[in-house]
């Protein structure tokens, strides 16, 4: 499967309350150990949900690029 | 349509928590004797933090995030703009918690004053300098701390209604979880907690952050 061209990432001022777990729609992201939130890479594609609703405004998208691990 | 959409889509139990918040503002209006319930949504988030070393009080559970949620996207109330910076700064959230625990203490001291002797006060004080006139409430079948405790109580949870009312309003529905001092405090123990194992577990969120941005 080809993948999206941009990828969600987390900011280190993550609050860690869960928002963005709730909209994505492919269940890429999830709160770890109760500190911040992680992005599955494999998952994301992209949507930008998750960054609307971050009450934080920490969640931004970013060129997956050649990187893509 | 698929499965895992599906099962998205299908709410549970939990997804109607805002339910019980309102119940509760309600109720308090009513018998301010109520607010004593209050106390399980301190300490609900704090046992779960503490001995699951998890958020999902807030990240499941929370009723008052639900509400804020609901009347902001669902009703529109919300003007959907990110929240000023500062809001998310450790400085400001480790701050507010301590001026929240702060007049948490002042408030238990002021029930300590009545359990030794001091006239009950009738008032529900809002955003900590408001006193409301609370006259209606009858508590004179328990004793007067009891009642004392129960306004102070109501007072904290009706203040950090509102603030969290209106930065639904101002900014995004639920930033008020961003400094909300249970959420700090939560967040603080499973840093404690979990720390080093969120490290030894692989990337936090801010080295993926960092690894996609060296990749741009």
């Amino acid at each position: 499967m080809a993948m999206s061209r941009k990828i969600a990432t987390i900011g280190k001022e993550c609050v860690a309350c869960g928002c963005c777990v709730r909209v994505c729609p492919k269940e890429a992201l999830r709160i770890a150990w109760g500190i911040s939130a992680r992005v599955d890479p494999d998952k994301c594609v992209g949507c930008g949900k998750c960054a609307k609703v971050c009450p934080a405004a920490v969640i931004d998208l970013a060129e997956r690029s050649a990187a893509a691990v | 349509m698929k499965k895992s959409n599906m099962k998205k889509m299908k709410k549970k139990w939990s997804d109607y928590l805002w339910i019980v918040e309102l119940c509760y503002l309600f109720l308090g209006l009513f018998n301010i004797l109520f607010a004593w319930l209050g106390m399980l949504f301190f300490s609900i988030p704090l046992i779960l933090a503490l001995f699951g070393g998890s958020k999902v009080y807030c990240n499941r559970y929370c009723g008052r995030g639900q509400l804020f949620g609901l009347l902001g996207e669902k009703l529109k109330l919300s003007r959907n703009t990110p929240p000023p910076k500062f809001l998310r700064r450790p400085w400001f959230r480790y701050g507010f918690l301590t001026f929240f625990m702060i007049m948490f203490g002042l408030m238990l001291f002021s029930t300590y004053r009545v359990f030794t002797g001091a006239p009950l006060s009738q008032t529900v004080t809002l955003l900590w300098v408001f006193k409301l006139p609370w006259q209606w409430a009858d508590v004179s079948f328990v004793s007067p701390w009891i009642g004392q405790f129960a306004f102070g109580f109501f007072g904290v949870m009706l203040t950090s209604t509102v603030l969290g009312l209106v930065t639904m309003v101002l900014f995004r529905p639920r930033s008020w979880c961003v400094y909300c001092p249970m959420g700090t405090m939560t967040q603080g123990i499973c840093r404690l907690k979990n720390g080093k194992k969120a490290k030894e577990d692989g990337k936090t969120g801010e080295e993926d952050r960092r690894t996609f941005e060296n990749a741009g």
